[in-house]
Parts: structure tokens; sequence; C-alpha cells
């Protein structure tokens, strides 16, 4: 068990190191000069302002007049403190002040989305796996199947159409009760509902084939009771599997439904950081993403053997993180 | 419709809608026959007829894209106004003479749509070509090789994986620029990971199998190897995935030109369509609705046919 838990952390923290050098690169590999590219496309917008001062004192602060080693050195020891430098997008503000002004909405809004999204997914799988008829349970599965093709955007379009410029329920722009944090979290839930939803169905499906199951049903209990009393622990394991990915749906979904929706979050200040290729803004957004998916799947995998402990006995443990990877 | 799950763990199959959905959301477990025994049919094209009636959602899918297709082709045949000019008045809605409305500038909406196939569709197919040849080469390689390549290479893989795919484009885009092109190339190397992981596990697979022994003892090199027995046979599969990668790549660009990362204004595309009618939705509905009705159902299409021929392939 040790040795797992710290094989696991070992890996957890190569990959962000791997995200932490990633951020880093992306600057370097920018054709031509960033400190031009961010004062063209940063607050002056005009090209003519371009003048050579800024663009010298920018590549001053964020250290491109250094060599290579020296750059990638101080940017791992900023980032270890947590110095991200200025956001010269947000008016100049510290890329910390801007995010930590930003992050309480996306955190409200991503939270709220993967409750209602867990909830409809397991909804959906139990509707398309215990409903009485064969129709209806084909028609749980379709609606799963729409949460995976239709486009978040246009998903994002249509409810504002229905349920806030049609029916009056919800505000249709802005943060700030909790009403208004409902209709973009339903957006996001909707889609990762859908994928969850799938996985889920198909390993109750495969689960009911084991044995135990069998005898369960020849002990007469019924479907439902079997599915939920026999069926349904077994069969969560792979969901837990998927986590990471359902959370990065909802870091990714954020970024297109805080703009639709006109919310201010970490999302928005992304696109608006890449339409202004404001670097260091990115660079650090890069390093929180990849570090919130590290660390949800650490939490996933330390969590795991609890559920399964079939996964920490070393001869298993191989197979376990194989079927993660699939 | 006799084909039918007679157990209850079997998926259900039965009457279904349009757009039925596939039972299984990846390719790679174990396939169950489609047909019960005993209902083998002889004749193959009596076979496939049967296989297509029985499954409408495959049908009109391919139908749908075989008019996508067209549009791709030949937009001019298919729209019925010019697709940058005034033709009408300012947000007249849906008829007779503009099918899909008019937006704000008197432009005929699916005579745009129409038009913004090529770009919307065309974005997509370069970016899967991207993921699918980069990806599956270096996924072979680490898979066949193996020992620091694929160190090297699985490493990096997760690395990229824990960045959600819009944002590792989105930061891609930051470092190529603007434009539909680049956008394209952001969705090809965002994708790439993925298809690593596939060939990789494919070429796996492959590596420990019989005939790759009998060729690694009659003395083939391993070059030699890798291209005549690892490609050909991890083709199958890794295809299915591109096929499923495209419905997502056709999404990921039209969301990243909504954005505004994408197609310059006039230039009609999709995603910007929709971006540029959704501030009109209130009093011009179908200026951004049609657009994205169009967009759905392609990625539904695309996703619905690469499962079907997956299903089949693996069978």
């Amino acid at each position: 068990m040790i040795r797992y838990v710290a094989r696991r952390l070992g890996q957890a923290a190569v990959v962000l190191w791997g995200a932490i050098t990633l951020s880093f690169i992306i600057v370097q590999l920018t054709p031509g000069d960033p400190a031009r590219l961010m004062v063209m496309g940063g607050e002056g917008a005009d090209a003519g302002a371009a003048d050579d001062s800024q663009i010298a004192q920018i590549r001053r602060e964020m250290g491109l007049d250094q060599p290579l080693v020296i750059q990638y050195v101080s940017y791992l020891w900023r980032v270890l403190t947590l110095d991200w430098g200025t956001a010269y997008s947000q008016q100049r503000q510290s890329v910390s002040a801007v995010i930590g002004d930003n992050i309480g909405a996306t955190v409200e809004l991503g939270v709220t989305s993967l409750v209602l999204m867990t909830v409809l997914g397991i909804a959906f799988a139990l509707g398309s796996v215990l409903l009485p008829t064969r129709w209806l349970r084909s028609a749980f599965q379709g609606i799963t199947v729409i949460g995976i093709a239709v486009p978040s955007f246009v998903m994002a379009i249509l409810l504002l159409q229905v349920f806030s410029f049609r029916l009056g329920w919800f505000p249709a722009f802005g943060a700030g009760d909790f009403r208004s944090v409902l209709l973009p979290s339903i957006t996001i839930a909707l889609l990762g509902a859908g994928t969850l939803s799938q996985v889920f169905a198909r390993s109750i499906r495969e689960v009911s084939a084991e044995g135990y199951v069998e005898v369960a049903q020849a002990r007469g209990l019924g479907p439902a009771k079997v599915v939920l009393t026999h069926v349904l622990r077994n069969a969560s394991l792979p969901v837990y599997t998927i986590v990471g990915m359902l959370v990065g749906g909802v870091v990714s979904g954020a970024a297109i439904i805080e703009i639709i929706f006109g919310r201010p979050g970490v999302g928005q200040l992304y696109v608006e950081a890449v339409s202004a290729r404001d670097f260091p803004l990115i660079q650090a957004l890069i390093v929180l993403t990849g570090g919130l998916y590290v660390l949800v799947t650490l939490i996933v995998d330390l969590s795991y053997p609890l559920i399964d402990p079939r996964v920490t006995s070393p001869a298993a443990s191989g197979r376990a993180s194989g079927r993660r990877n699939r | 419709m006799t084909t039918q799950a007679r157990s209850r763990p079997a998926p259900p199959r039965g009457p279904v809608a349009p757009g039925d959905p596939p039972a299984r959301t990846d390719t790679t477990g174990p396939r169950r026959p489609a047909l019960p025994a005993g209902k083998a049919t002889h004749h193959g094209a009596v076979d496939a007829l049967l296989r297509l009636v029985s499954a409408p959602g495959m049908t009109l899918s391919a139908l749908f894209l075989a008019l996508l297709l067209g549009w791709v082709i030949a937009p001019g045949a298919f729209s019925t106004h010019h697709p940058l000019e005034a033709v009408g008045t300012s947000l007249a809605s849906p008829g007779g003479e503009f099918w899909f409305g008019t937006d704000l500038n008197g432009r005929d909406v699916y005579s745009r749509v129409v038009h913004g196939a090529r770009l919307s569709l065309l974005a997509g197919v370069v970016a899967v070509l991207i993921s699918l040849v980069v990806g599956g080469l270096l996924g072979m390689i680490a898979g066949y090789i193996g020992g620091f390549a694929d160190a090297v290479i699985s490493r990096t893989v997760e690395v990229l994986v824990s960045i959600p795919g819009m944002l590792l484009s989105l930061a891609i885009i930051s470092v190529l620029g603007f434009g539909v092109d680049k956008v394209a190339i952001a969705v090809g190397i965002a994708g790439i990971p993925g298809m690593v992981r596939i060939a990789r596990a494919e070429t796996l697979r492959i590596v420990n199998l019989p005939y790759m022994d009998a060729a690694t003892t009659s003395g083939t090199r391993r070059l030699t190897g890798i291209i005549t027995h690892v490609v050909p046979n991890a083709s199958g599969a890794i295809g299915v995935v591109a096929g499923i990668d495209l419905g997502g790549a056709i999404l990921a660009v039209a969301s990243l030109s909504f954005l505004g990362f994408g197609a310059v204004p006039p230039e009609p595309e999709w995603g910007s369509q929709i971006n540029e009618g959704r501030m009109y939705i209130a009093n011009a509905w179908w200026w951004t609705l049609f657009p994205s009705i169009v967009a759905g159902l392609t990625v539904l299409s695309v996703n619905r046919l690469s499962r079907g021929i997956g299903t089949k392939e693996n069978r």
C-alpha cells in the first residue's frame, strides 16, 4: 500500500512538472517576439503604440532577455513561489490577483455542474437499465447521446432561449444569486452526464452478467433490487476512472459557457488571455488546470483501493493502471 | 425487427428512434455478435441491406453526410442565394424564399450554412489527419520499440492529457495565431495524445500475437515489422477511433470559431455564424439556431456512422 501511494505521488509530481515545463515551452515556441505580440494584442490594441521601450520593459519583466536555461530555472522558481508576474491584458494587475478575483465564480459553477452531472448521469444510467419497457430504456439512452454530440454552445443557446427568454425562469446573464448559476451548470452537466451515464450503464450490464448476480436472481430478488443491492457497487468502479476526464470537461465547458452567460470566471479569463496573447496569464492558467487534473486523478487513484481492495495487491496493481489507461 | 436481446444483461435493442444510440462508448471492448445465431443470411448483399434497414440511424446518418459532401464539393448547386451578398430584408423570418431566414445584413442563412460546410468540415478533417498521422506513428513507435522511446512518449502524453483538450487547443492558438488553418492545427495537436494511446495499445496487442513472433524469428527487421505487420493490422481500430474523433474535431473547430479564433467574419463558417446570431436570438432565433442544428446533426451522424462501422469491424 505504501509503495503504491509513493509511486502514485511520484507520478503526479512528474506530470505536474511536465505541465509547468509545457507552459514554459509555449512562450518559447511562439514565432516572433512574444513581448511584441503582447504589446500589440494587449490593452492598447493599436499596433502603432507598440513602442520599443514598452516591448523592452515586458521582455525584462518576463525575463525573455535572459539565456534559456536561466529563464527556465527562474520560471520554475517563480511557479514554486506562486509569483506569476503581470497580467498585461487585465490593466497590468498581478496574475495572482486576477485569478483570485475570478476563481470563486468558476469553482461555484464547476462544483454545481459536477453535482448535477453526477445526479443526472446516475439517473439516466439507472433509467436506461431498469425501466420496465424497452421503449423507455432506449429513450433514456437516446438522451445521453444528445449530451455527447451537441456542442456546448448550442446547448447553452437553446437553454437560454427557452428558459431565460421565453419562460423567464432564470436570469440570462451575469453572476449573483444561486439561480444565475443554475442554467450554466445544467448546460455543463448535461454534456458530461451523457458520457457518465453511458459508461455507468455499460458497466451495470457487464456486472449483471457475473455469476453472483445470477445467484441473487435465483434467490428470487426482483431486477431493481438485484441492481441496487448487488450490482451498483462493483459497476461504479469504471466511473471513478473517468472522474478526471469529467472534471477536465467541466473546465473546458466553463470557458465557453462563461462567455455565453456573461459570467465572470477563470474560463472567460483564459479565452480573453488567448485573444490578447497575454502569456503570463495563459501560463498560470495552464499550470492551474494541469494541477487540478493531477490532484483529482491522484485523489481518485489513492481512494480507489478503499473501494476496490484488489488494486493494491502487488500482482493486480499493474492491471488496475492498465484499466485506467484504456 | 427480429434482432432482439434474449437475456437481461445484453443491451436493449429493438424499435428505436432515429439517431439510435450505440450501446457502448468505446470500441476497444469485447463484442457481442449483432445477429443472433440462426438468423444468418447467406448473401452478402441481402445481409448488408437487412442491416441497413434494421439500423435506420445509420442510414439517416449516411444520407445526411452524403448531403454535406455535396455542400462541400459544389456549394453553388445546393445554395439558393449568394452567401456574401444582401439578398433580402434584414432579419426576415424563414419561409419559401429564405429557408433558414436572413441575418442582420439581409444575407440568406441557408446559403451561408451550405457554403460554410466546406470550411467547417475540412478543418475538422485536417485536424483528425494531423492527430491520426502524428499520434498513430508515435503510438506505434512507443508500442513497438518500447524502452526509452516508449517512456518519453508515454510521459509526454500523460502531461498533455492533464490539460483539457479545449484549453490545450486554445494554448496552441496563442502560439500559432488566429485563423481557421491555425484552429485546425491546434485541434489536431490536441487530439494527438488520445491517438497515441490507442495506437500504442493496439501495437502492443499485435506485437504479442504469434505471427509477430514468427516474423521476428524469420529475421524481419524492426522497421519492416512495423510497416508490414503493425500498420495494416492496427489501422482498423485506429481508423474507427479517428472516425469518432472526427465528430469531436468538427465540434472543437466550431467551438473555437465560435469564440472568435477561426474564420474571419464575412466568410461563412458554422461556429462564427452561430456566434454572430446569438445576440439576436430573442428576435431572430433562426439566425443562430439553424447553423447550430446542422452542426449538431453533423456530429451526431459522424459519431453514429463511425460507431456503426466500428461494431462491424470488430465483429
